[in-house]
């Protein structure tokens, strides 16, 4: 499922799935204010993404569809040290 | 640091799920939970199902913690009407083993008679 990423000081940072560094930029560029966010709505599909991740000792990635036919929590936090 | 001063303080064996990393808040803005003027992930919680549909959500600022029980609740009520295809519903405050509804014309304007608002504390 996740494969293991190699130790080092400069991390990887995670990103949606389908959507390039390249393809990011170049709509950044063209049309800075245009963009239009796309809304979270229930019962729609999750964004697939792939992230850094750290698990059982190991650094890792985990792509969100890799879990597809489990049940899935995804929570965020705004700080390590601070409750949920 | 986190997992090996904190956390596996409170978890034995240390913390059984990936713990990831949203540097520059790129899933934080898709999910919109992330504040990018503060910099930080506000408290956001999705619950996807088996098929990668997001079922719920919940998003609070950050000094307001969540309650983890009531995440639980809703994971088990979702597998419920998962599990029945739809047939049944939960209603407030339902929880395993307690009375679900069942959706149809059998029920319209009947919701008072079969679930009171006591139920969801028994």
């Amino acid at each position: 499922m996740a494969e293991k990423a190699k130790v080092g000081c400069a991390r990887p940072t995670g990103g949606l799935v389908g959507q390039s560094k390249e393809t990011m930029e170049e709509k950044q560029g063209a049309q800075p204010s245009q963009e239009v966010k796309k809304m979270i709505q229930v019962g729609r599909p999750a964004p697939d993404f792939v992230a850094p991740a750290y698990h059982r000792g190991e650094f890792t990635s985990v792509k969100l569809s890799d879990y597809l036919g489990k049940w899935v929590v995804l929570c965020f936090y705004p700080g390590d040290f601070t409750f949920v | 640091m986190w997992n090996d001063y904190e956390l596996a303080k409170m978890v034995a064996g240390g913390v059984p799920f990936p713990m990831l990393s949203d540097g520059g808040g790129k899933l934080g803005m898709a999910y919109g939970v992330y504040d990018e003027e503060a910099g930080v992930e506000n408290r956001g919680r999705f619950i996807i199902d088996p098929d990668g549909v997001i079922q719920a959500y919940e998003v609070l600022t950050p000094p307001v913690g969540r309650l983890v029980a009531e995440n639980l609740r809703q994971i088990q009520a979702f597998q419920h009407v998962r599990a029945t295809e739809g047939a049944e519903a939960t209603p407030s405050g339902w929880r395993p083993g307690k009375i679900t509804l069942k959706p149809g014309p059998d029920l319209v304007g009947k919701v008072w008679e079969v679930w009171k608002p006591s139920m969801e504390k028994d």
